[in-house]
């Protein structure tokens, strides 16, 4: 497991510097699907979820940036390999800090982001109550 | 000498634009034979700063490298159609076309506002120029998009590639004219609280403008998701990107403002949160222009951005925002709150209706700066489709429910029984959507299986009431109502089929290889290069068959040289029944190349919804104007 994780390290960082035109083939699974499509499926939802770190605002399921590329390579081999989603995510996010990944954390200082839609809702109840006649003529 | 023109141009539109506040503050503080000057001023002020930016447009079609934005924007070789669009497609461009609305629009209500008090009118236009005369400043101060360089380069950088489209011609136009054309409701609000003037003759007056400014923001959105789902040559169509999300924001705003100044309208209730309403459509334009401009986020969007600039807007928008809330806080007890309501009626389900779309705009806003917040605690996050699909898709969900109800209730009051008797029809239709769409695809997730299933309903119900009218006797904003909320629910019906539905393969293919996607199967048939007015390109030849018929789909790999860029040109088909997307990719050097195709059923829907709603929108606001216009000839006639 060691130095696979190493080399893939590497490659990442070699298409970070040579990010516009990169003499590497594309790594194997960068633009080539699984070939169970529920392994497919489940690598997709999750590369929709996680951000091109060279991109603006774009997902790696959909940038051509060669560093998006490696990561979707990434992610499909683990997915193939029988990993969960959830411990790709954790992984890349161990090495590239939460940026990397679109769906924020629950964790203290996102649970205002979280309770919003719940206390949002029951404010404008709140609010909204004074503009109905609630006792029946 | 063009350039020079363009700017004293702008400067002498920035006095007027002092010169009609001060009028205005004169004529409201009881000057005489000031306020009939306040509307020409508005006029030839728009006159002035649309003279300006047609001559910027001139610059860019002469391709003037002496002018420093020409020079880091353009190039002499570009097509002549992205020449013209060029000019709004960078940071002093955008923002002179900004204002350019914004003066337009002034004018616009100083030309054809006939029902608003003189006074208020006054007030109102007063209140557009300290709008413009800010953005002036930000223009000419920080922002000069007629600077000069000199000695002049003998080429320009040019244009960016994925800007190199029709879209660009149409959508930042479309889109600003209803952006920031939605800075007429703000100053009418501010205007009616200054005049104290908030009631149902001033809900009237104000309503054409809104439904006006609606209708192209709906336009400029729908548009610009269809060009990011062609051009960027993945098949996305939204990426709740800060930038969507800075349109999408003023878009909820206004929507609930359409909804609520009805209720003023037609009832005299909600004032206080009408005007409101009105101060925050136009607060989120701003502070879109803040999130784009300043590049404090990071966005496809953000070209050429600069801190410095970002600031200014900053204080700009904390001086509006901050001044308008301040009036508000001022006035609101002078302004009552009006009737109240039943809980069920019309104005109830309207309440619903403004209650959902305010939260789902706080929600979208939260979302959109939270990470702005969190990097102030030193972790930078990023929040993007889970998290706004999560929170937003449920309460879109519920808000299409009030929708589909809303208009089959009375106004005042009605009874629940009646209600539910209403909706069996549309209900019992979407029951049994839920239940063929789940025995039919049996594995769908959940949110696109109720929207699907919502669809049908919310589109038996948009219909239902024009059911047992006479249709040619139908006020003409009744249509649009039902056409605008059917327009959702075919919307809803697209996206719900593209992310259930839709089918991918990603393969690296041989020239005479056969492929399938969906119900097709396409052949590789060739590669061969292609030039364009300025760029060469790999253009790849694929049959598609389905049945007994096949078509030929040609994707492009494009090669820019100025600057520098590879984009790719998605080949798409158009069906009845959905779209045929494919792209060519790079080649493996072993004689192989990658395609990407995709089978996408019935996604066109989602534009031709928001199509649909627009032209609802239209169709209201001609049956306003004309209803209007009768009502004051059959005043005057007495």
């Amino acid at each position: 497991m060691r130095p696979w994780r190493h080399s893939i390290a590497v490659l990442l960082l070699v298409s970070t510097a040579t990010l516009a035109q990169s003499s590497l083939p594309p790594a194997r699974y960068a633009n080539t699907q699984l070939e169970d499509p529920r392994q497919e499926a489940e690598a997709k939802a999750l590369m929709e979820t996680l951000r091109c770190l060279v991109c603006q605002g774009q997902s790696i399921a959909d940038s051509d940036a060669d560093l998006a590329g490696d990561m979707r390579s990434l992610v499909r081999q683990r997915i193939k390999a029988g990993e969960r989603p959830e411990a790709i995510r954790a992984w890349l996010i161990e090495r590239y800090g939460e940026w990397v990944s679109y769906s924020p954390p629950l964790e203290p200082l996102t649970w205002p982001l979280w309770a919003a839609p719940v206390v949002l809702l029951l404010a404008g109840l709140w609010l909204a109550r004074g503009r109905f006649r609630l006792k029946r003529r | 000498m063009i350039a020079e023109f363009g700017l004293a141009a702008l400067w002498l539109a920035a006095a007027l634009s002092l010169l009609q506040l001060g009028f205005g503050v004169a004529a409201l503080r009881g000057g005489e034979g000031f306020a009939s000057s306040v509307r020409p001023i508005a006029v030839v002020q728009a006159v002035l700063v649309g003279a300006a930016f047609l001559a910027l447009i001139q610059l860019f079609l002469r391709t003037d490298l002496s002018v420093a934005l020409v020079a880091e924007n353009s190039h002499s070789q570009k097509p002549l159609l992205y020449k013209f669009a060029g000019t709004w497609g960078n940071h002093e461009g955008s923002m002179l076309l900004w204002v350019t609305v914004l003066a337009i629009a002034g004018a616009a209500v100083a030309l054809f506002e006939r029902s608003l008090k003189e006074r208020t009118l006054v007030a109102t236009l007063a209140a557009q120029a300290a709008i413009g005369l800010g953005f002036y400043a930000f223009l000419l101060f920080a922002s000069n998009p007629f600077a000069r360089l000199n000695p002049a380069p003998p080429q320009g950088n040019g244009l960016n590639p994925l800007l190199q489209d029709p879209g660009l011609a149409f959508h930042p136009p479309t889109l600003y004219l209803g952006y920031v054309g939605i800075s007429i409701a703000f100053s009418f609000a501010v205007g009616a609280l200054i005049t104290r003037d908030v009631g149902p003759a001033f809900a009237k007056a104000m309503r054409p403008w809104v439904l006006a400014a609606w209708i192209l923001l709906t336009l400029g959105i729908t548009a610009g998701s269809y060009w990011a789902y062609y051009e960027l040559g993945w098949g996305g169509w939204w990426f709740w990107d800060p930038v969507e999300n800075a349109s999408l924001m003023p878009w909820l705003a206004a929507t609930a403002l359409l909804h609520s100044v009805t209720v003023l309208a037609t009832r005299d209730g909600l004032r206080a949160w009408t005007v409101m309403l009105a101060v925050v459509a136009f607060s989120m334009s701003m502070v879109g222009t803040f999130l784009v401009r300043s590049g404090i986020l990071t966005s496809v969007h953000s070209f050429a951005v600069d801190p410095r600039r970002g600031a200014f807007i900053l204080i700009l928008l904390a001086l509006y925002i901050g001044g308008a809330l301040i009036l508000f806080g001022a006035r609101v007890g002078t302004v009552k709150e009006g009737s109240t309501f039943e809980p069920v009626s019309r104005e109830g389900a309207l309440v619903l209706n403004n209650l959902l779309l305010c939260v789902i705009l706080a929600l979208v806003f939260i979302g959109t700066i939270y990470p702005l917040i969190t990097e102030a605690f030193g972790t930078k996050l990023s929040i993007g489709p889970p998290y706004f699909n999560s929170v937003v898709g449920p309460i879109a969900l519920a808000l299409a429910l009030a929708m589909a109800a809303g208009p089959l209730m009375r106004w005042r009051r009605d009874r629940l029984f009646e209600v539910v008797r209403r909706l069996a029809l549309p209900g019992g239709l979407m029951a049994v959507a839920l239940v063929l769409v789940f025995v039919l695809a049996p594995g769908i997730r959940v949110l696109p299986l109720l929207g699907l299933a919502l669809a049908f309903g919310v589109g038996a119900a948009s219909l239902a009431p024009l059911w047992k009218r006479n249709l040619r006797r139908t006020p003409l904003f009744i249509w649009g109502m039902a056409v605008s909320h059917l327009g959702i629910g075919v919307s809803l019906a697209g996206m719900a089929a593209e992310s259930a539905f839709s089918k991918e393969r990603l393969v690296a293919a041989r020239l005479g290889e056969t492929v399938s996607v969906g119900p097709y199967a396409i052949r590789f048939e060739s590669v061969d290069p292609v030039a364009g007015p300025n760029w060469t390109a790999i253009e790849g030849k694929l049959t598609a068959s389905r049945g007994g018929g096949s078509f030929v789909l040609r994707p492009q790999a494009r090669m820019f040289s100025a600057p520098p860029t590879e984009t790719s040109e998605a080949a798409i088909a158009t069906r009845l029944d959905g779209q045929l997307y494919t792209v060519l990719g790079k080649p493996d050097g072993a004689g192989r190349w990658q395609l990407r195709l995709w089978w996408k059923p019935f996604v066109t829907l989602i534009w031709l919804g928001g199509a649909m709603v627009a032209v609802g929108g239209l169709l209201a606001l001609i049956g306003r104007v004309r209803r209007e216009r009768r009502a004051r000839r059959a005043e005057e006639g007495e």
